[in-house]
């Protein structure tokens, strides 16, 4: 145990802590904000490997790394724009919808990914953003070089969960977004359009979702690689079921899966597990699956997730 | 002037119209892939098509691939009548797999071999079904999520099983141990892999078309995923309803894994389904839920992945186009259910 204790508390440690945590929380905030509003997004796994693909792209083809998170931003955003209309234009069916953006989405990254760069014995790779230290803090024995040495893209990361929760709770749009999600119905009596809030929440998820895809090709990787993604988007899904729809909870929850995750790292490489690294990774999906049943008493989750909404039906 | 109208019931002939409206129009918008990656479209469908129905030994390849997704089509198709949201067919395939695995390892004669082997992997997937149907109906947890995620439960139990017990001691491959030889299913036609899972496939559609449309049970299914409130006073339990369609769901996906298992691989590496449970929804929205039409949706599923390797070799297109036509072809499905819905009326000029 006391092994476990001292590995905890590197620097090292606390940094690949950070780093599993950053992409989790943006697509955990994504999902968030699309449930919110009433609309489930299976498409996230499909938009994260995307985004990744045309940021890892636009990186490489222009050498400008900026260019390369906007164009995986702009991705997410337009593939939650197609997810809105199927699911919130159309009223389709919304976890059909989000498998094909899913299967969709992949299949062109793959595709795509190929086409740009062919057939190549050691996949491209592009020249990572440099850490930035952050002036004072970052002189805090152990926490600061962890925490406050990291990538832009992780201060973005951490602006953006208190960001998120002012939106949500302390802005009138927020509002909506909640009113959406709850009851649609009422807020369309107020005045509030359940179609162009939904919209622009999953749109704004969308363009989180690839803000994550970003984080894995353009800083965590340096490459696009084939199971880039591998399953992160489903962590999302869960995540956000046991942060209870909360930005902050969920984030909590992002960095708690990220501090299972790179406690498996670490046994698996020193050699200390007993215990097969697949248990720690099957941990978030099976703790969600019994959150959802404790939680099931006191329905936290959005009331009208999952159900289309057209005006005319009463 | 064009009028949006709702509908209260569609013609018969949609049931065909729509899907190959919806494979059309996906063909079209794949085309302008084919015309980017810079081959000629009409080229690239041509050896797509006769790679994959061309001659006898493409349309066998093109058979073994529609296996398991005629399978999973069929879980789907079944889970969705029942409006049982199972996402989770990947996870019962694998869980099909594993199971059919370890009973396949045992040395016992072969026919007796294979039974157990299709019991195992049915039991298996339906144990797995079950968890998501049971939460439902004792916790009112949503099962589109449940199902999902435990999709990576299963895949995580599969990856330790073979990096642990099951992994290869000589090479330290994370594959499983092979089934005994007398356990590989046998092979139809001489030179082919043509195997028996493949008529078992084309066998259980029928089947469980008949389950479905002639039995008490199938007009169960179908009654709670149309009207639950109705079915609730017309005396059916709704719940026990939900969990018998779970387990046929689950068994019928846990099938799909031992054909895998015991007609293609002979054992379990962790790439064993390519997104067969995924599939299986893209069958069976473009069958309409009918598990009659669930077989030639998996057909053209499986043909488009035969024949993109080798619109790949001939055309340098890449062949995951196969993967991209699967996704646009679920959305282009699902926007022409639309019409089912709806219908378009001419209305006279406004005055």
């Amino acid at each position: 145990m006391s092994v476990v204790l001292e590995q905890i508390f590197q620097v090292g440690f606390l940094a690949a802590i950070i780093r599993i945590a950053t992409p989790l929380a943006f697509a955990t905030l994504g999902e968030m904000f699309s449930e919110r509003a009433g609309v489930l997004n299976l498409g996230i796994e499909g938009i994260m490997l995307l985004s990744a693909m045309t940021g890892f792209t636009a990186t490489s083809l222009s050498g400008s790394l900026w260019l390369g998170v906007l164009a995986a931003v702009l991705t997410g955003a337009l593939m939650g724009a197609v997810h809105a209309l199927f699911t919130v234009a159309l009223g389709l069916s919304q976890h059909v919808c989000g498998i094909g953006v899913t299967l969709f989405s992949s299949g062109l990254a793959y595709f795509l990914y190929r086409l740009i760069f062919g057939q190549q014995s050691v996949p491209p790779s592009i020249k990572s953003f440099e850490t930035l230290p952050i002036p004072v803090l970052s002189d805090i024995p152990v926490l600061g070089p962890a925490v406050f040495n990291q990538f832009s893209l992780v201060y973005m990361a951490m602006a953006a969960v208190p960001l998120a929760a002012f939106v949500l709770y302390r802005t009138p749009w927020g509002l909506s977004v909640r009113m959406v999600g709850e009851n649609p119905r009422a807020a369309d009596s107020a005045g509030v359009s359940v179609i162009a809030t939904r919209f622009q929440a999953v749109i704004l998820g969308g363009a989180l979702m690839g803000l994550a895809g970003a984080f894995l090709s353009m800083v965590q990787f340096n490459a696009f690689t084939f199971g880039l993604v591998s399953g992160r988007g489903w962590v999302a899904i869960a995540l956000v079921v046991f942060g209870r729809w909360d930005p902050w909870r969920s984030a909590g929850a992002a960095l708690l899966f990220a501090f299972v995750d790179a406690l498996q790292l670490r046994m698996q490489a020193s050699g200390l597990g007993h215990i097969p690294y697949e248990a720690f990774l099957m941990l978030p999906f099976i703790f969600t699956i019994v959150a959802m049943a404790v939680m099931s008493r006191n329905a936290v989750a959005p009331s009208a997730l999952l159900k289309p909404f057209r005006r005319e039906e009463r | 002037m064009f009028r949006l109208e709702a509908r209260t019931s569609t013609p018969a002939w949609f049931n065909l119209a729509l899907p190959l409206l919806a494979i059309g129009a996906t063909l079209v918008l794949c085309s302008g892939l084919i015309a980017l990656a810079g081959a000629g479209v009409i080229e690239a469908y041509g050896v797509m098509f006769a790679a994959s129905l061309g001659d006898s030994y493409a349309i066998t390849e093109t058979l073994v691939r529609a296996t398991p997704m005629i399978f999973t089509g069929l879980a789907v198709a079944v889970a969705f009548r029942a409006k049982f949201w199972n996402i989770g067919a990947e996870g019962q395939l694998l869980a099909g797999a594993v199971a059919s695995c370890a009973v396949g390892a045992i040395a016992m004669p072969g026919p007796l071999a294979m039974l157990l082997m299709a019991l195992a992997g049915a039991a298996a997937g339906a144990a797995v079904a079950l968890l998501p149907a049971t939460l439902r109906v004792k916790f009112k947890v949503d099962d589109v999520v449940s199902s999902l995620l435990l999709n990576s439960v299963i895949f995580y139990a599969l990856m330790a099983l073979i990096e642990g017990p099951w992994k290869d001691s000589f090479s330290g491959y994370p594959i499983s141990p092979p089934i005994e030889d007398s356990a590989n299913f046998p092979v139809l036609l001489e030179g082919t892999r043509l195997h028996l899972g493949v008529v078992a496939a084309f066998v259980a559609a029928p089947v469980i078309w008949f389950l479905i449309a002639r039995t008490t049970l199938g007009f169960r299914i179908r009654v709670i995923g149309e009207n639950p409130e109705a079915a609730r006073y017309g005396g059916i339990h709704v719940e026990r309803v939900l969990i018998s369609t779970a387990l046929l769901s689950g068994a019928l996906a846990g099938l799909a894994g031992v054909g895998e298992v015991g007609g293609v691989h002979f054992q379990v590496m962790s790439d064993i389904s390519p997104g067969y449970g995924y599939s299986g929804i893209v069958v069976a929205m473009l069958a309409r839920l009918n598990p009659l039409g669930v077989v030639p949706a998996a057909l053209f599923l499986a043909a488009v992945m035969t024949g993109a390797e080798a619109m790949s070799r001939a055309t340098g297109v890449p062949a995951f186009l196969s993967e991209v036509i699967q996704g646009t072809a679920l959305l282009a499905m699902l926007v022409a259910l639309l019409f089912t819905a709806y219908r378009i009326r001419r209305v006279g000029a406004a005055p």
